[in-house]
């Protein structure tokens, strides 16, 4: 007895060792594998965020680049920083800016609703096919995604023409006699982000529901509730974070918009992301548009946490 | 989910593709519009792709496109599949919070803030270091690939969720190293995964229009940018021809991927299954 137990530590003694050494590699290894992406990141990530909140800080002048450091060593060798919120304060002033990110949130808002109101059915139908048509239904709602945005909504101004599609119907069915001006409004713009959107909506909540235990259902079913109950009761409250995330992936990018309202949006009611475009290309304010942006970002840390919250929560699940 | 649809959800389904394909339908009809007005049907012809033929403004800004995306979507692979088994593999490990939300943030980013942000970094670098002199396809080349490894990232993730741990775990019971196990079993059973993240990278990476306008120089056009320009002057009916062509390579790439995909990952998923069982 008193031999095994001390061969089993020599044992464990030599594994011991051999552990460490492996170990030290492991970490070697891991190292790579997680600063290589690490490293990317902070320097084209994280980096540049810093550089737009500087340079709102600054003031734009006639130079190269348009705006004043931030910092400056005197011949004497004193320091001197100057720090102007001068570009935040006149966001709060000019209604131009807050209107921008009022009418963004109020279209990214209307967007989101929609898009759950038509994406929720579908997700559900999806869900809810035999497992052999589930996965072509689930690659048609893929494939216009990997087809271009951009000529997907350029599709969409040849509907809502003046002479379009939409109206030569309307016409031919007697519905209006006058074509009705459906580009450049807000309207044009639901349809656009609508439109674009959607996958983002329908894809989480089909895997929340595909994921979701249909023993739940039944029970219900097998206690007597009619199917309407059964949705309202179990599946909806079940289905909350795949309502969420969507929510998320379709509010928080539908916010900083700029090609839809660009191309389909009207010019006198802009979201703030146009906003931010013209005040960098148009009136080459670099430290306004940093401001504006830095503002869209602090309007949108919220969701961002919450999308990344919702993120991590995900990856922990699965394991 | 086996009991069937409604008549409610397959009415809604019928209406919901049908939103989803007419005007991608109705484009493609009208490319082989005779008539310059987009809603007059003036006889069928191939004249507009016959022009985009000729049309060498938009057949360097495509080829520029794709190089950018296939250099980008490749970087992207390897950075996102390295920021993927970091997050599903590795626990916590110090920094972790940030890195994960420096990872995922892309996803959600209004793409005004990325360009905007990189623009003014490559602008500060060139203050400070001259390099990268004006913009152009490497720096449009960063960009992407810092928006696209996020996607990747989280494709990866997911699937490894869903790969069983312990085939990595057997492997380094029976002595393998870190990198070999990496090399031997994470890596083959993730080719799917990052042959579909590669294909997603590309095409966003194509598609992107707002963040290489802000990256790019006077010397690099890329092919939404030339679309864009063309699509605000009104309607052009020789995009109706390029979108045609966009659209039938897509689908054509994207559901042969998709098939060869599906059947290597079943493939696998029973090899690992049987390897599991004899063990």
């Amino acid at each position: 007895m008193a031999t095994d137990t001390c061969r089993e530590d020599r044992g464990r003694w030599r594994q011991g060792i051999a552990t460490h050494l492996l170990q030290a590699l492991g970490d070697a290894w891991r190292t790579l594998v997680v600063g290589v992406p690490y490293v990317w990141l902070l320097l084209f990530f994280l980096v540049p965020f810093l550089i737009i909140l500087k340079i709102s800080f600054a003031v734009s002048i006639i130079a190269r680049p348009p705006y004043t450091p931030l910092w400056d060593w005197g011949p004497d060798g004193t320091l001197t920083i100057s720090l102007n919120v001068i570009n935040y304060a006149f966001l709060l002033e000019d209604p131009l800016y807050i209107l921008g990110y009022l009418n963004s949130l109020k279209i990214a808002a209307i967007s989101t609703v929609l898009c759950l109101l038509v994406g929720y059915p579908i997700a559900y139908g999806i869900a809810r096919s035999p497992h052999g048509t589930r996965n072509l239904l689930l690659l048609l709602v893929i494939l216009p995604f990997w087809t271009s945005f951009l000529l997907r909504i350029y599709a969409w101004m040849g509907i809502l023409n003046k002479q379009g599609v939409l109206n030569n119907m309307l016409i031919a069915l007697g519905v209006v006699d006058q074509p009705i001006t459906f580009m450049n409004t807000d309207f044009a713009v639901y349809v656009g982000i609508v439109y674009s959107y959607l996958p983002f909506m329908i894809l989480p909540i089909y895997v929340n529901l595909e994921r979701m235990d249909i023993s739940l259902v039944e029970a219900a079913m097998d206690l007597g509730s009619r199917p309407s109950r059964v949705f309202i009761d179990v599946t909806l409250p079940l289905s909350v974070p795949g309502i969420v995330a969507g929510s998320l992936l379709v509010f928080i990018p539908a916010t900083g918009e700029y090609v839809i309202p660009a191309l389909l949006g009207s010019p006198s009611n802009p979201m703030i992301g146009r906003v931010l475009f013209d005040e960098f290309y148009t009136n080459r304010d670099w430290p306004l548009a940093s401001a504006v942006a830095v503002m869209l970002l602090i309007v949108l840390v919220v969701p961002i946490l919450l999308f990344q919250r919702y993120q991590l929560r995900q990856g922990e699940d699965g394991r | 989910m086996n009991r069937g649809r409604s008549t409610f959800l397959t009415v809604w389904l019928i209406l919901g593709y049908t939103f989803l394909y007419a005007p991608i339908i109705l484009m493609m009809i009208y490319s082989f519009n005779a008539s310059r007005l987009a809603t007059v049907w003036g006889g069928f012809s191939t004249r507009w792709y016959g022009e985009l033929l000729h049309n060498q403004m938009v057949i360097d800004a495509a080829v520029l496109s794709l190089k950018i995306a296939a250099v980008s979507a490749s970087v992207a692979t390897v950075l996102g599949t390295l920021g993927g088994i970091a997050l599903a593999r590795f626990g916590r490990f110090r920094g972790r919070l940030l890195f994960s939300g420096m990872i995922t943030a892309p996803l959600v980013m209004p793409d005004v803030i990325t360009g905007l942000s990189l623009l003014l970094l490559f602008v500060a670098m060139e203050e400070a270091i001259g390099w990268p002199e004006g913009r152009g396809m490497v720096t449009i080349m960063i960009a992407h690939i810092t928006f696209c490894m996020a996607y990747v990232a989280v494709i990866i993730q997911s699937r490894l969720t869903q790969i069983d741990e312990a085939l990595e775990e057997a492997a380094m019971d029976l002595g393998s190293r870190p990198f070999r196990v990496m090399l031997d079993i994470t890596l083959p059973l993730l080719a799917p995964a990052m042959i579909s993240g590669w294909l997603l990278a590309f095409t966003l990476s194509l598609d992107d229009l707002v963040i290489a306008t802000f990256t790019s120089g006077p010397g690099a056009t890329t092919l939404p940018m030339v679309i864009f320009s063309k699509v605000k002057l009104g309607i052009t009916p020789d995009i109706n021809a390029l979108a045609t062509v966009i659209i039938i390579v897509v689908t054509v790439v994207v559901v042969t991927g998709t098939v060869i995909l599906n059947r290597i990952s079943y493939r696998r998923l029973v090899e690992s299954q049987r390897a599991l069982a004899e063990t």
